[in-house]
């Protein structure tokens, strides 16, 4: 996914993935996204029921470029849980759609199944 | 800065030349657009690998240029 570097928005970025079983990369905040794609990801989430951890790239533009390095992804939101990434918008929507998202939550013990 | 219908069309056609390729302009802005391409470049990589492949294609004028580009990757089947 990424090189070992020395970027230290990348590390910060490794460490959060690490550290939160769900974590979203967003424009705004869970509770106030900023763009439609973001806020259709939150209520995916949030109708499934998953805890997740919001993390807004719009407070600091190293982080609004440095995700998208990190993850080889130019648009934001991205998500991540056990530390994979997931995909964007589309996918979490098709997966949600799918039935597959909530089967990898469950399977992972995010959610009760 | 908007990226029109054609320019769009033409550069996922260079990169995905066997594709079926279906295009709509979701807004009617020339901004948002919503892509449908089945590619035998997608057989058997996962979702996330086959939107990578459509932005390699983009070179770097997704989330810039271009804001917004709904995918539908698939292999034919």
């Amino acid at each position: 996914m990424t090189d070992a570097t020395s970027n230290p928005v990348h590390d910060w970025i490794a460490k959060s993935v690490s550290e939160h079983d769900v974590i979203l990369f967003m424009k705004g905040v869970p509770e106030q996204p900023q763009c439609g794609f973001s806020a259709v990801t939150v209520q995916i989430l949030d109708h499934l029921g998953v805890d997740f951890v919001g993390v807004n790239v719009l407070q600091n533009d190293q982080l609004r470029d440095g995700i998208k390095t990190f993850s080889d992804w130019p648009t934001i939101p991205q998500l991540y849980v056990k530390g994979e990434f997931i995909g964007g918008c589309d996918i979490v929507r098709e997966m949600f759609q799918s039935g597959e998202l909530k089967g990898m939550l469950s399977e992972q013990g995010l959610i009760e199944a | 800065m908007p990226m029109s219908q054609p320019d769009l069309e033409a550069a996922l056609r260079e990169g995905f030349p066997d594709a079926t390729i279906e295009i709509e302009d979701l807004a009617g802005d020339g901004d948002h657009y919503k892509a449908r391409i089945v590619s035998l470049a997608f057989k058997g990589l996962p979702r996330v690998r086959q939107h990578q492949l459509v932005y390699a294609a983009l070179k770097g004028r997704m989330g810039g240029e271009l804001h917004a580009l709904a995918l539908e990757t698939s292999a034919p089947s």
